[in-house]
């Protein structure tokens, strides 16, 4: 198997279900150029300005767009350029896509997908840097997806194309130079099933997205200290495996949710809170969370590093834990 | 337009239609009022004119998406009444199983794409439907209405430029019945206008007497034929009025009494009739007309009172597939 980068996975995963399909198809700023990030590279020669069409600064009619031209049967794919930018676009994504499959009794279904590479990456301060997935996973209506590897980011990109569910993609823009092994033919991976990155005994971490590769370092560093630690990496944050994190909990009895979101009502919190309901009160000896704490993303390095979780963090995290 | 008979024929069913129209959302009045509809209703009484003149020159095959507003816009386009009606009451047999409502009546057999209840919310959609049925090889247009309070939204703004962008075949339709729920369009509205408005945006724009449902027509026939010529999009502005409140409850006490009284004198319905009338239609025709909406109405009404209630286990269905929640759950 080809070894290629995020980034390029993604790329292979769209080129592969657009050849295979005419309707897929991809709005978005700059996209004929490649994309901000070359996701797109070389699809405007090969499918031309129909289906690769760069649009005006124009979020909500990106997004809005997508969604009438899914109604009449094509499968947009909606570039968002950078997630943050999709603010610009709530309505169209809340109370449109998210809702008119059942506000119409189940006269349309919107197959389309929004790509919003999101997360802290490169110093882009405040605005440039969110992760917010947990909103989404709110919303009745949506999948969330938040791959961590070339592979599932190929895997479950495939399926999103193919899905008749309004998808949000989280590309993790941080990992995009992050390589993998990635299949010449890529097949579908399915919603709602984590990825076990390590296996353990003592405690299970769960966490997705680009916090991902910090928290197996962590593991590394505490299986040294002689801590075993189990992670599963989630990939979907809706549909999200509970069978799998709950299986995993009952065993270790230790449960932290690492992920780069805001701690405070992160999706962290649904974890801990479902696990409690479904495991009972006692039967977790400890849990905890380790986000970024309720601030704004800052420029300076020094200030995103001492926000931002990292392996030394969830080490922490972790042997606290442990402690208890 | 031809001459002569057919031009009459064309009269006679626009006046059918906004017979229609106006009996239906008389019949939902009285039904609200007598606690047989629920939530909130918004009716066009007065405004029936621009949504029959618009549709008398579709296609069952083209689109439209509608706003609040929105039930002209539906019967106009072919929707079916029983499933509207029955949509108004919460019934099972309604266009989206009762779970809508009023604004957001969908009929996707017939093109209509949905009402909204969000001001311009069917804008960017409009211009989205327009794109696709363009890559899927369809030369279908699409026809967007919304009401003058909705150009003050940014997706007019961007809808408009895209679609001139990319040449897109739709028709904007902008009611202007120079209110937005209790404040008068002009008092927060800068600049020329809508038509102006929209040529700055490269959309060519029409101004037409929107209560006069011949001038409608016309200017939606020539419209519809440039847009399917490839033109790309055309704005119609049609002034109009709202003759009743902004939505069923509302008196709109606030207006000053003389404006309305004239703008009854100036309704739609009544215009096309005097109008069917020089044309020598006699009037027992346009009667029974008349007396055919009314009854056609009132029997929708009278069968959406008895018909069924959803089964409250389909409030769980058609959420998503992936990731659905169950009863259970
Ligand atoms: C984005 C948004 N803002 C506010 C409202 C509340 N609202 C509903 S209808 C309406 C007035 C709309 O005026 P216009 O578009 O001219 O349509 P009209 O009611 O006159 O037919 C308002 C403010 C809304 N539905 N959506």
């Amino acid at each position: 198997m080809p070894e290629v980068t995020l980034v390029e996975a993604a790329r292979l995963a769209a080129l592969q279900e657009m050849r295979a399909d005419p309707r897929i198809w991809v709005l978005g700023e700059d996209v004929a150029r490649g994309g901000l990030f070359g996701q797109y590279r070389g699809f405007l020669s090969e499918f031309g300005a129909q289906r690769i069409v760069s649009t005006p600064i124009s979020e909500s009619t990106i997004m809005g767009a997508g969604l009438g031209a899914a109604l009449v049967g094509t499968r947009p794919i909606i570039e968002m350029r950078i997630f943050d930018f999709a603010m610009c676009a709530m309505d169209e994504l809340i109370n449109q896509i998210a809702k008119i499959r059942y506000m119409f009794g189940g006269q349309a279904k919107p197959a389309l997908v929004v790509r919003m590479p999101h997360g802290i990456w490169r110093n882009s301060a405040a605005q440039h840097s969110q992760t917010l997935e947990g909103w989404f996973a709110h919303v009745p209506g949506l999948v969330v997806c938040v791959p961590s590897t070339p592979a599932d980011t190929a895997g479950l990109l495939v399926q999103a194309i193919r899905s008749d569910d309004p998808v949000l993609f989280f590309d993790p823009k941080n990992l995009f130079p992050l390589k993998g092994e990635v299949a010449e033919r890529i097949a579908p991976i399915p919603f709602g099933v984590a990825r076990t990155a390590r296996e353990g005994s003592d405690l299970t971490i769960v966490t997705w997205s680009a916090i991902v590769p910090a928290v197996e370092d962590a593991a590394g560093m505490l299986a040294a200290r002689g801590i075993s630690a189990e992670v599963l990496d989630l990939r979907t944050l809706w549909p999200w495996d509970e069978a799998a994190v709950m299986a995993s909990a009952a065993r270790t009895r230790r449960l932290l949710v690492v992920h780069e979101a805001v701690t405070a009502g992160g999706f962290g919190a649904e974890i801990l809170a479902r696990a409690t309901e479904a495991l009972g009160p006692g039967a977790l000896r400890a849990v905890g969370r380790l986000g970024q704490p309720r601030v704004p993303v800052p420029f300076a390095p020094p200030l995103e590093d001492a926000l931002k979780p990292d392996a030394a963090k969830v080490v922490a995290a972790a042997e606290a834990l442990m402690a208890r | 337009m031809t001459g002569g008979g057919d031009n009459r024929a064309r009269l006679l069913a626009l006046y059918g239609t906004m017979c229609r129209i106006r009996a239906f959302e008389e019949t939902a009045l009285a039904a609200h009022k007598a606690g047989e509809i629920p939530g909130p209703l918004h009716v066009s009484i007065g405004q029936e004119a621009v949504a029959a003149g618009t549709c008398l020159n579709l296609r069952r095959d083209d689109r439209i998406t509608s706003n609040h507003r929105g039930h002209g816009h539906a019967i106009a386009k072919g929707a079916g009444i029983q499933g509207m009606m029955e949509e108004l009451f919460g019934r099972a047999g309604g266009h989206c199983r009762g779970k809508g409502g009023s604004m957001h009546i969908a009929d996707f057999s017939v093109g209509m794409l949905g009402a909204n209840g969000v001001v311009a919310g069917g804008i960017p959609i409009a211009v989205g439907a327009a794109q696709g049925l363009r890559l899927l090889g369809s030369d279908a247009i699409v026809a967007c209405f919304f009401g003058d309070g909705a150009i003050n939204r940014g997706p007019f703004l961007e809808g408009l430029n895209w679609a001139a962008l990319y040449t897109l075949p739709v028709l904007f339709v902008c009611e202007d019945n120079g209110v937005a729920a209790f404040t008068r369009a002009e008092s927060v509205t800068a600049g020329p206008g809508i038509a102006a408005r929209a040529e700055a945006l490269g959309v060519p724009a029409t101004s037409v007497d929107g209560n006069d449902a011949a001038a409608v027509d016309q200017a939606a026939a020539r419209l519809v034929a440039e847009i399917r010529g490839g033109a790309g999009p055309r704005l119609l502005h049609a002034r109009t009025y709202r003759l009743m409140g902004h939505t069923s409850t509302d008196p709109a006490a606030w207006r000053d009494a003389a404006e309305v009284a004239a703008a009854h004198e100036e309704e739609p319905l009544a215009r096309l009739r005097a109008r069917l009338l020089e044309e020598g239609v006699p009037d027992k025709a346009l009667g029974a007309l008349e007396g055919d909406a009314q009854a056609e109405m009132q029997e929708a009404r009278a069968r959406a009172l008895a018909a069924p209630w959803p089964d409250p286990a389909i409030a769980w269905d058609d959420v998503q597939d992936a990731g659905a929640v169950t009863e259970t759950a």
